[in-house]
């Protein structure tokens, strides 16, 4: 039972990180029909964005411990991948408009190119950002279960974020652009929306997603170049499975992977549970081939 | 004599390439003759993945797992030789005592040569029929390919006692065939023949694949599966079909990939090896079967130098490479020529599908005309 409850928190807490790579993702593709294979070198930059503020800041700030730099990194990585996403988007993407494994390819050479960026800057072995001391340490709920503060950490930062990203799809007027060219991009261009626009700006919230994503996993792990390439297959899965461009398809798919991943790890191996999780997908998709959105009918 | 001169038009540049690496063992080093090999099988993938992506519209990002398995199952064989029929030494030094049940058929040549082209085959076959079933496309079926490939990648790495975990299977020098040693210039020049035999042959085949009603129909498929489905055939065979041959010529490419490189392991297999896979048909030109060997070989030959010449920063050309490709020429090299041939009228001995409406320019043939290249 024990065993249980810990796999379901891990299960959680590993669908929330996933929740949070694979939102940007779902946005982008959802929109423009555009995969990103850069996406997870994106999360390496914002996990990067947290070890260059330890390094810089950290002293100014008031120490390691102390965490400041953590908390400003946070913003600052959703800033600096949202302002590359834009590039990104203006350089590259926006030539290969209708031509998504064309896009599929050349975001993978962009994912090469920042790996080694990464590796040239920062060196290729692994490097370590140190937690603040306020996220050490667990929530004991007795039987000798401990739930780390830093994974209750990043899955409140994850509903925080989802429920900031529904407040600006709701609630705010470009948020209302975005839904509108998601929903009728022909349309929405005949209303006056400048598509266009709409695409950087989504490609970016896609990427400064991921960057947010990236600081919040230097809290639970050493960083380095390949970072990013552990986590897009799974953000792919949860794309998949949840359907495209939809928040709630979205949250269910990745806490379902999250969870299925953990979930079947306890029977068998990490990797057996993988290879189940991906074949339940594979199946889930004979029945309802557009994926978990197919529940929402309007 | 005008149809000796046919004749050596349509057959002429196929028969001097051939004879031409068939020659090469004459004048090369054997570390530059086994790179060839290498790259020659490098080829063969190529020609699998252009049949199915270029001709079929379906980008698989998991070539590398076919290629894998085809691969495996022969070294299976090899390293039982090289053992001589003590059990391998990664399963000793795992803890092994006896030869797992599903290795001991291995030991025969022709079960591991049919296993080999046959298990990657019938995965294929299955797979993408529930997957083609539920009418998953494009993105979608690039990223499940792309997933089960690292997947299957990272389950060999776990599986230390069967399959050699990272470092795969190895040390296989010792073993012996038709009683020579395995790394002998004998028998390493004779699975170089082998190699360029088969390439001719699978080459040979695509071709008599892509001029018949079978090539028609799949670049149908490509351009507008509704349509060919409304037309009365069925897509999923289709595809299932295409995508088993090209599995197929992955496991082949696969089979004379490890007697000549001696090694086998499971980051040949993954998610990188597969995508370089296909950057060696986009650069070559999809669509054109010419172009998926040249591709193959020049971006080998391009990545060697440069990986040997800029150890640090080669990534960033390959990276490059990649976007380059796309952007700036989407149909290749030999659509590029192409081009530029068809912009002056000059003869072009390499067959190449040409666009529909485009005029003939002298000596080129065209087949059905097939839109170059342009993916969904």
């Amino acid at each position: 039972m024990n065993a249980i409850l810990l796999q379901a928190f891990n299960g959680l807490s590993v669908g929330s990180i996933l929740l949070m790579v694979s939102l940007g993702l779902a946005f982008a593709f959802g929109l423009m029909g555009v995969i990103n294979m850069a996406h997870g070198e994106f999360i390496m930059i914002g996990a990067y964005m947290a070890f260059v503020f330890q390094q810089i800041f950290a002293k100014v700030l008031g120490g390691v411990d102390a965490g400041i730099w953590f908390i400003l990194a946070i913003p600052a990585a959703f800033i600096v991948a949202a302002l590359l996403g834009v590039l990104m988007e203006v350089t590259l993407i926006r030539h290969l408009y209708g031509r998504p494994l064309d896009t599929l390819l050349a975001t993978w050479g962009v994912g090469l190119v920042l790996q080694q960026a990464a590796r040239s800057i920062f060196g290729a072995p692994n490097v370590n950002v140190s937690s603040p001391i306020w996220l050490t340490g667990g929530f004991d709920i007795g039987g000798g279960i401990l739930f780390p503060y830093k994974r209750i950490f990043i899955i409140g930062l994850v509903v925080v974020t989802v429920i900031t990203v529904y407040l600006y799809l709701q609630y705010t007027a470009s948020g209302r652009r975005l839904r509108a060219v998601m929903q009728n991009r022909s349309m929405a261009s005949a209303l006056g929306v400048q598509s266009r626009r709409v695409d950087a700006t989504t490609f970016a919230l896609g990427t400064g997603l991921a960057g947010v994503a990236g600081c919040a996993l230097a809290l639970i792990g050493p960083i380095g170049p390949s970072l990013g390439t552990f986590y897009i297959v799974d953000a792919f899965m949860v794309v998949v499975l949840g359907g495209v461009g939809r928040l709630p398809g979205t949250i269910l798919a990745a806490v379902l992977i999250g969870l299925a991943n953990t979930l079947l790890e306890l029977g068998t191996t990490a990797t057996v549970g993988k290879v189940l999780v991906l074949l339940l997908v594979i199946a889930f998709l004979q029945w309802k081939p557009s994926g978990l959105s197919a529940f929402q009918t309007r | 004599m005008k149809q000796i001169f046919k004749f050596l038009r349509r057959w002429g540049p196929f028969l001097v390439v051939t004879a031409i690496f068939l020659l090469a063992p004459a004048f090369l080093s054997s570390f530059r003759l086994n790179q060839l090999g290498k790259f020659l099988t490098y080829a063969i993938i190529a020609v699998g993945l252009d049949l199915i992506w270029g001709y079929g519209g379906m980008l698989s990002l998991g070539q590398g797992l076919f290629f894998g398995l085809g691969a495996y199952g022969f070294a299976m064989y090899l390293k039982l030789q090289a053992s001589g029929g003590k059990i391998p030494d990664f399963m000793f030094w795992s803890g092994l005592t006896q030869l797992p049940w599903f290795w001991v058929p291995f030991s025969s040549a022709i079960f591991a040569i049919c296993a080999a082209l046959l298990i990657p085959m019938l995965l294929a076959a299955v797979l993408g029929y529930f997957i083609f079933r539920s009418r998953v496309q494009g993105v979608y079926f690039s990223i499940i390919t792309q997933a089960l490939t690292l997947l299957t990648s990272i389950w060999f790495i776990g599986q230390q006692a069967y399959s050699g975990g990272t470092n795969g299977i190895t040390d296989l020098g010792s073993a012996k065939l038709f009683g020579k040693a395995l790394l002998s210039p004998t028998m390493q020049t004779a699975f170089y023949i082998t190699t360029v035999l088969c390439l001719a042959g699978v080459y040979l085949l695509s071709r008599w694949l892509t001029e018949a009603r079978f090539g028609r129909l799949l670049i149908a498929l490509r351009d507008n599966e509704d349509r060919v489905r409304f037309l009365g055939y069925d897509p999923v065979m289709l595809k299932v079909m295409i995508f088993a041959f090209s599995a197929g010529l992955a496991a082949l490419a696969g089979i004379l990939f490890v007697p000549q490189v001696g090694i086998i392991s499971p980051s040949s297999m993954g998610v990188v090896p597969s995508i370089e896979m296909v950057i060696w048909v986009a650069v070559g030109g999809r669509g054109t079967l010419v172009g998926a060997i040249l591709g193959a070989l020049l971006v080998s030959y391009g990545r060697s130098y440069l990986s040997e010449s800029y150890p640090n920063v080669w990534q960033f050309f390959l990276g490059s490479l990649f976007v380059g490709s796309v952007i700036l020429f989407p149909q290749g090299i030999l659509g590029f020529l192409k081009a530029q041939a068809g912009k002056f009228r000059l003869p072009v001995i390499v067959r190449t599908p040409s666009n529909v409406g485009v005029p003939e320019t002298v000596a080129t043939v065209t087949p059905a005309g097939v839109n170059g290249g342009s993916s969904a």
